[in-house]
């Protein structure tokens, strides 16, 4: 579903990612962990095609697509969904809007009437519901004035309206307590499928305790530098990361 | 037009003899005589005078406009002018002007409302005795006609004017429209506009001013005035609707005196348009008056608007929350100067000053300037004044979403204004200028394009 090979980065005329592997198959649930500065934010925001980050070497394919040569909102339409780290306020924008514009924008790419307001709202408020955000959250600008946990719900919700294929959650359990962190969970296990995957780019293990990863894999230095099932995150909680630089030199 | 195009016009000198043949109500000749005077007195404005320097008056001499709209010019059926200004769910009663003449006929029956006893509505010429006294007294006394060119030509050529007065500890629902519509005409000619708003003691009340036009180019010059007084603690939300099509010339002034406690409400839209030019002056003359200033502007084309502004905060324990947002596209020009005086005796001020543009274009030209003077040390006064283009990271989240990047760039610049839509207090104002303003934004590289705006009304 998504091959990432040999991937090389930079922000600003700085190495990020030195050549980085991975593949991951549909249904799957990769959890991507490491030290901070490790490229982790890097690796979603490059294959999101987010400015400022340039692609100096390897290769994306995406669905038998070179990922690496669509733009920013082809890749979105294509199936490919980041959940951000640090969601953006656009006031003045409504959410509900927002949430039409871009659930337009997909169902036009893959050849499908635009859905009508009433079926639209109606839609919205249920996934408002599962992600449980009151309905008034929809009228509001975009992010605006949300809680850290409001935003990273906000984020689950969109996922839930575009159904991509394969979805990226950059840092999602960052700043939420344990029953944001459960209502988050729920919402991506909910959307757990044969033919949907998931990177979760995490530091701390406690995600992985709600979202159940097939593979883990350490990310240092730029590279996928140890690769494991779901006891290898316990091991990284357990340890820290040095033992890994160890392990690597 | 009927003139040859290169023809030009004194327009001082024709507007100064234009007013000697206009005639309004006898009581009203001293302030008339005073208009005259003082709009001799007053130089044309070059670039050198500092209050006109980037908004050329070259416009007023292309043509011969100091004479009024042929007769017959206001006939208009009610089908054609009333969704020009009709706003769907305000329930306003309505005063309405087609080329500076009072057509009955569009305009509502006051005499219901009139009977409520909490507002009275009625045009000078038709003014009782006690209503003469009272405008006789406010008329002109907010403005100062030797500092404002216009406004002393607006007096010298006074023919007739609306007079809302809002009753004493009372409230008035109903907002109260008062409409200039101008259509195109074979000839050049002037709206002269007047209203004056007196909020008694401890009254709440709403108006509307709606300057509209035909779709056809426009021939017409305004020059409106508008004077509010404030009373004690009385409330006032006002609303000025500047939507006339580009050809318009628009000189225009809101004048405003604030007594204790007073609050206001004033929110200003203006479309772009061949010379537009609004001064906004309030005068904190009691202490603990609000002012709560706000106005969006979106020239496009060739198009020119000017907002000039100045608070006058007199007295103590007085605030003033400004905020006004342009977006300027093509190769339009918009100018926003926002003065607030702080005088010695006015300790304890809050007033706070924003002004935010955004150019769509690299031809487009805003030129902004905030002027504080403070002569009182215990304030808080702050200002901002930004030129910006789009937001790269809120572009960058929806192209994630996969949203295109015209249809992005739409909705963030109609957001830009959005913001302070979405605060009136009025909603059906709300929804009348979502449709209006957004269909601005369709212009696509191929033309018109709807679907670019389809999601933002």
């Amino acid at each position: 579903m998504l091959t990432i090979k040999d991937l090389q980065a930079k922000v600003e005329d700085k190495d990020i990612l030195k050549g980085l592997n991975l593949d991951i198959k549909p249904g799957e649930v990769h959890a991507i962990m490491g030290p901070n500065g490790a490229g982790k934010s890097t690796l979603g925001n490059v294959l999101s095609g987010r400015e400022g980050y340039e692609v100096t070497g390897g290769s994306v394919q995406f669905l038998g697509k070179d990922l690496l040569d669509m733009e920013p909102e082809e890749r979105a339409r294509e199936g490919l969904f980041l959940a951000f780290q640090y969601p953006v306020e656009i006031p003045g924008v409504s959410n509900l809007e927002f949430l039409k514009a871009s659930v337009d924008a997909v169902r036009e790419h893959r050849g499908q009437e635009p859905m009508d307001s009433v079926s639209f709202m109606k839609l919205a408020r249920e996934k408002c519901k599962a992600v449980n955000l009151d309905q008034n959250f929809l009228k509001r600008g975009v992010n605006e004035g949300f809680s850290g946990g409001e935003k990273k719900r906000n984020e689950i919700m969109q996922m839930m309206l575009l159904e991509p294929s394969v979805c990226i959650l950059d840092e999602t359990d960052s700043g939420l307590d344990i029953d944001a962190l459960q209502v988050v969970a729920d919402g991506v296990n909910s959307q757990r499928s044969p033919d949907r995957s998931f990177i979760v780019v995490t530091h701390y293990q406690r995600l992985l305790d709600y979202i159940v990863p097939d593979y883990v894999h350490v990310l240092a230095g730029g590279k996928i530098v140890k690769s494991g099932g779901k006891e290898l995150a316990l091991e990284l909680e357990e340890k820290g990361y040095s033992w890994i630089d160890e392990e690597v030199a | 037009m009927t003139e040859a195009v290169n023809q030009t016009f004194d327009y001082a000198a024709q507007a100064a003899q234009f007013a000697q043949q206009t005639a309004g109500p006898a009581w009203l000749n001293s302030l008339k005589s005073d208009g005259v005077e003082a709009f001799a007195k007053h130089a044309w404005p070059t670039r050198k005078t500092e209050h006109w320097k980037y908004t050329n008056l070259s416009a007023l001499t292309k043509a011969n406009f100091a004479q009024a709209a042929p007769a017959n010019s206001a006939d208009l059926s009610e089908a054609d002018a009333k969704p020009l200004f009709d706003i769907e769910g305000l329930d306003a009663a309505q005063l309405v002007f087609v080329n500076g003449t009072f057509s009955e006929s569009l305009s509502s029956d006051f005499s219901a409302l009139n009977a409520s006893g909490t507002v009275e509505v009625v045009r000078f010429s038709q003014a009782s005795e006690a209503q003469q006294q009272v405008i006789a007294a406010q008329l002109g006394s907010i403005t100062v006609n030797e500092q404002h060119m216009f406004s002393a030509l607006n007096a010298g050529q006074l023919e007739d004017g609306v007079f809302i007065r809002f009753v004493k500890n009372t409230k008035t629902e109903q907002p109260v429209q008062v409409v200039h519509l101008t259509t195109a005409q074979d000839q050049a000619f002037s709206v002269n506009a007047r209203l004056l708003v007196v909020s008694e003691t401890g009254s709440q009340g709403v108006v509307v001013e709606s300057f509209v036009s035909d779709e056809a180019s426009q021939t017409a010059l305004v020059n409106s005035l508008t004077e509010c007084k404030l009373q004690d603690n009385a409330k006032l939300f006002h609303y000025r609707l500047q939507l006339e099509q580009e050809d318009i010339i628009h000189l225009g002034g809101m004048h405003v005196e604030q007594q204790a406690s007073s609050q206001l409400e004033s929110f200003h839209v203006g479309l772009g348009s061949k010379v537009k030019r609004v001064d906004i002056v309030v005068n904190h003359e009691g202490s603990g008056a609000h002012c709560d200033l706000k106005g969006v502007y979106l020239p496009q084309n060739n198009q020119h608007i000017d907002y000039h502004t100045c608070i006058e905060h007199k007295v103590p324990h007085c605030t003033t929350d400004e905020v006004f947002r342009g977006i300027i596209a093509d190769q339009a020009k918009a100018v926003f100067n926002g003065r607030i005086h702080i005088h010695p005796d006015a300790q304890k001020t809050l007033a706070e000053l924003n002004n935010r543009n955004l150019l769509l274009s690299n031809k487009a030209e805003i030129n902004t300037k905030p002027e504080l003077e403070i002569y009182a040390d215990d304030v808080r006064c702050a200002h901002g004044a930004t030129i910006a283009q789009l937001d790269e990271k809120a572009m960058s989240y929806m192209l994630s979403r996969g949203i295109s990047r015209q249809e992005a760039e739409v909705m963030l610049s109609f957001g830009f204004i959005n913001e302070l839509l979405d605060g009136l207090e009025h909603h059906p104002i709300q929804e009348k200028l979502r449709p209006i303003l957004a269909g601005l934004f369709d212009k696509g590289p191929l033309g018109k394009d709807e679907s670019l705006t389809r999601h933002i009304v």
